[in-house]
């Protein structure tokens, strides 16, 4: 398998894959399943299992349980280096006493294949570095580095690249850049991609699929634009991008819509959008969905109002402007505004009305009674904060 | 060594700190410190030269004669050839076992870790003598006859946890993702290590192995309790020191000498080579 | 250079996350530890049974019968007790000299001299030159230079502040002097290699938050370089102790400079007497190890080894 060129890219299949580590469980009976020619991202905050099950693909680690299938083929017990696989490191793991081509000739020449230097060379010229062939890798910069690392794992046309953070390391800008240029080499040479990434972000703009993964399980997968629009659980829904979430008991749930009682107001969600329909939910709308009123405006059908509540604070960010709204009995809610007009159209301590159509609600699997209220702000960033704090305070303790 | 505290606070783009004994206090003391350093090597090149009648005790003149007969002197020449070879054989034995523990104490996870550890610092926290005259009684009480291969079994045992020391610092900076890289890109166990891991800790190698051959070659007191009849080159000169040195024995220490200085002087100046290019090209 | 292995290196050795269980590691390790075994520790061991050895009824000089005759404890402690305590003396004296000769030196290379790369490196290799020549021949060099018709006593009697009859060579002084000198390079690295990682964005941030360059100095960088002296102390310390070309007769000692090691070696391979070589040999290694292991508490870097 390994000593020939994949034709294209192969399916990649997870059956009941659980990885224990002494003491802890990093993956936990996880299915999945990335089509050939995908670019597939697994996303979720650090820790969450994503690294482990891309290590398990390559096989730098075994599974405790499960089995991994590429292109239909069993490699659960196939070496690292028998496997059709090939990664881009987070570090890049560059051979730092071999030169630049010798880096990308590696994997060819381990395999015997014919004209490594020509095809290394071809390689080097995808990502525009073949005249630095002859440098060693300490004296490249970062983004050069990264795409060696892309070039020494591409020239081997595995069937299936896998991608560690590989961008991490990089500012912003290069980082965008290469985004692009790595969206491009996917396209050109047609390879199942399976990026990790705990950046959503760059998760939503590259890949076709994403998966969001956490404590080791897989909360959702589907395109973007489903995962931004149709969260499932509280975690996605925070997780990538913000969310304002409600919880109430579902009082009437006949017909298009489910409508809860959120403390003593009424919000309607379309059904064929909620997870659960009745009992203790939890719903949900994006603050971009929002509009905010100065007046009370009147009750119409097809759109639900919060309100009476107040502004707590006003930031202006130049495209757009977020509000956070303090309203009594269901707490603070966000809301984005487009500065159509000039800066901010409410001022901080107004009162003010929040509208949405109803169709942009969703309704989470979770039960509310699991879920901890979310602050609205719990994205990304503050989830990594949350975590070093913890760490900072067990590490205060012991 | 007293500073002074009668200077105002430098400007903070300057050195801010400063020993005083005003500006060149610690330069100089410094540079004395290093010529007392020097003066018995000094010492011991000049008196090589010496044109020697009976005792290489007193300044008779300048000769080459020393440097151009050395083997005059056999016994010299054959202590010389000795240590060479008990620090060569010494060398190879500790360099192998203390890499592959060094490996294994980075890489591995094992019961009596902790024994382990502590098995290789004893040997270089116990004083020489005490060393010398375990392994003496144990030849003794063995029946071991001593000799030149107990001399390089006494070496290679304390040279064994300086290797380690070296080179396990070596390994533990070495990034495990550079073998896992290999292993990604088709390497089989033994490709990945001696293409990737073994030329990434050479260095450490070496330089273990130059330290291991450096305190063989200049061992005399666990040598003096288990050699026996066989002579290295610092035994010869304990035994000559009462009837006087010849100056054959300070030629010998002189080149050794000056192969070392070269051998380090070349090592740094490539390395300095290198890293400039580094610089320029990146 | 491989003479950073001297200093405890935490800085550089970065353990791995996740350690692997493998035969592999059995493989690697065993031939080194089982060498060890069977050549430092059982020996320890034989020399622990030597020193209770009683000399065999109506045999030879130099056979003996094991026994358990712990006396030879009591006899050799009884007889040597000053020579015991003279050695430690002699190595704690030079070690504290060491110290102060060694810590500027190495201050000096490591931080003034960081600067200039190549400076900074002929002065290490300046200070690494006496491993490259003998031990014994600079020893003999001090000798020479000492010695009774050389160049220092004769200046020092022309200038009338030596008696004519006084000689410095046998003197505990030129034992002392030996020591120090010898063991300079062990005492100098460690610090050096302690004090060339020093941040010295530390020392500005002493100076920032109102100190003076003596208490940043006392505060500062004595602290971070604490490793780097007691490194250096041990390697000074425990061979020093137990050294006995520098106060040998034929080298720079006499009759009255006698340390431990001389005994030791006197009883061993000169007088035969096997028992009393290692009983003394034991008690000078359960000292050293008394001492060390205070003095690594006290200095409260037990993590150092």
């Amino acid at each position: 398998m390994a000593s020939t060129f994949a034709e294209s890219g192969a399916d990649l299949e997870l059956v009941g894959v659980s990885k224990r580590f002494p003491g802890f469980t990093a993956i936990e009976e996880l299915d999945l399943m990335i089509p050939a020619g995908s670019f597939f991202a697994l996303l979720g905050p650090s820790g969450c299992g994503k690294t482990t099950t891309l290590r398990l693909i390559a096989g730098l680690e075994d599974p405790t349980s499960g089995q991994i299938l590429i292109g239909g083929n069993d490699v659960t017990h196939v070496k690292t280096y028998r496997r059709p696989v090939n990664t881009v490191f987070q570090s890049y793991a560059l051979f730092p006493h071999m030169s630049i081509i010798d880096n990308v000739a590696f994997g060819l020449k381990r395999r015997k294949i014919d004209n490594a230097m020509g095809l290394a060379h071809e390689a080097l010229r995808l990502v525009e570095l073949d005249h630095l062939a002859q440098r060693r890798p300490a004296s490249l910069s970062g983004g050069q580095q990264q795409r060696v690392a892309l070039a020494r794992a591409v020239v081997n046309r595995p069937a299936l690249l896998l991608l560690d953070e590989p961008l991490g390391a990089l500012d912003l800008k290069l980082r965008r850049q290469m985004q692009i240029e790595l969206k491009d080499i996917q396209d050109d040479v047609g390879l199942t991609f399976l990026h990790v990434t705990h950046d959503q972000e760059e998760a939503m703009t590259m890949a076709d699929t994403i998966a969001v993964m956490n404590k080791g399980r897989i909360e959702q997968m589907g395109a973007p634009e489903e995962l931004y629009e149709l969260p499932k659980t509280a975690f996605v829904a925070n997780f990538l991008g913000q969310s304002n979430l409600f919880s109430g008991p579902v009082v009437a749930g006949a017909g298009d819509t489910i409508v809860v009682d959120v403390a003593g107001r009424k919000i309607a969600t379309p059904t064929e959008r909620a997870q659960r329909h009745s009992g203790e939910v939890t719903i949900g709308v994006r603050p971009e969905k929002l509009t905010v009123h100065a007046k009370e405006p009147a009750a119409k059908a097809g759109v639900n109002m919060l309100g009476p509540g107040r502004v707590n604070d006003v930031s202006f960010s130049g495209v757009s402007t977020q509000y956070q709204i303090g309203i009594p009995g269901v707490g603070n809610i966000v809301a984005f505004a487009q500065n159509m007009g000039f800066g901010p159209a409410v001022h901080d301590g107004a009162e003010v009305w929040v509208t949405w159509n109803v169709e942009h609600g969703f309704g989470l699997a979770d039960d509310p009674a699991d879920l901890r209220r979310f602050d609205p702000d719990d994205d990304t960033r503050s989830i990594a904060l949350q975590q070093r704090q913890r760490l900072e305070a067990e590490l205060g303790k012991a | 060594m007293s500073n002074s505290v009668t200077a105002t606070r430098p400007a903070p783009k300057r050195a801010p700190f400063r020993l005083g004994v005003g500006k060149w206090g610690l330069g100089a003391y410094s540079i004395l410190a290093l010529v007392f350093l020097l003066i018995p090597i000094a010492y011991t090149i000049v008196f090589s030269f010496n044109d020697v009648r009976r005792t290489n005790i007193v300044w008779r003149g300048f000769t080459f004669d020393n440097w151009l007969n050395i083997c005059d002197q056999p016994e010299v020449c054959v202590a010389f050839g000795n240590s060479i070879l008990v620090g060569g054989a010494a060398t190879i034995a500790a360099t192998t076992l203390g890499t592959a523990m060094a490996i294994a104490l980075v890489r591995y996870r094992f019961k009596f870790r902790a024994a382990t550890t502590l098995l290789l610092f004893l040997p270089m926290a116990t004083p020489e003598v005490v060393l010398g005259a375990g392994l003496a009684a144990q030849f003794l009480s063995a029946g071991i006859p001593k000799g030149l291969l107990t001399i390089i079994i006494a070496h290679t045992m304390f040279c064994i946890s300086f290797v380690v020391v070296t080179v396990r610092a070596r390994v533990a900076s070495l990034d495990p993702a550079l073998e896992e890289a290999g292993r990604d890109l088709y390497a089989s166990p033994g490709q990945v290590f001696w293409r990737i891991t073994f030329p990434l800790l050479l260095p450490g190698i070496i330089a273990a192995a130059l330290l291991s051959f450096a305190l063989s070659f200049d061992d005399f007191i666990i040598t003096n309790f288990n050699s026996g009849a066989a002579v290295t080159f610092p035994k010869y000169v304990y035994t000559a020191a009462a009837r006087g040195i010849p100056a054959q024995a300070n030629v010998i220490a002189s080149a050794v000498f000056f192969a070392a200085i070269v051998l380090v002087v070349v090592s740094q100046l490539s390395a300095a080579a290198r890293r400039k290019k580094l610089a320029k090209s990146g | 250079m491989a003479f950073g292995a001297f200093a405890g290196t935490p800085a550089t050795v970065t353990e791995p996350a996740v350690r692997r269980r493998s035969p592999v590691a059995l493989f690697l390790l065993l031939p080194g530890a089982f060498y060890l075994l069977l050549f430092f520790l059982v020996p320890l061991f034989s020399l622990i049974l030597t020193s209770l050895q009683a000399p065999r009824e109506f045999g030879d000089i130099g056979q003996y019968d094991y026994a358990f005759k712990w006396e030879n404890y009591v006899t050799v402690i009884e007889t040597y007790w000053p020579v015991i305590i003279r050695s430690f003396g002699y190595a704690a004296t030079a070690t504290f000299f060491a110290l102060i000769i060694g810590y500027p030196l190495a201050y000096f290379i490591g931080v003034k001299l960081r600067r200039f790369p190549l400076w900074q490196a002929l002065a290490l290799t300046l200070v690494i030159a006496p491993f490259f020549i003998s031990f014994l021949l600079r020893t003999l060099a001090w000798k020479q230079i000492f010695s009774d018709e050389g160049v220092v006593v004769g200046a020092l009697q022309a200038l009338s502040l030596m008696a004519p009859g006084d000689y410095i060579t046998g003197t505990p002084f030129s034992v002392i002097f030996g020591l120090t000198y010898n063991f300079i390079p062990f005492m100098t690295l460690p610090i050096y290699t302690s004090l060339e990682r020093l941040d010295l964005r530390y020392v500005e941030a002493g100076g920032d938050l109102y100190a003076s360059p003596t208490s940043t100095f006392l505060r500062v960088t004595v602290p971070l370089s604490l490793p780097g002296v007691i490194s250096g102390t041990l390697l000074t310390f425990i061979p020093a102790a137990g050294d006995y070309i520098n106060a040998s007769r034929d080298f720079l000692g006499s009759t009255d400079t006698v340390m431990i090691g001389n005994v030791i070696e006197a009883n061993f391979l000169v007088l035969q007497n096997f028992p009393a070589a290692a009983a003394l040999s034991i008690v000078l290694m359960a000292a050293i190890l008394v001492l060390v292991s205070i003095y690594v508490r006290r200095s409260g870097t037990e993590d150092l080894l």
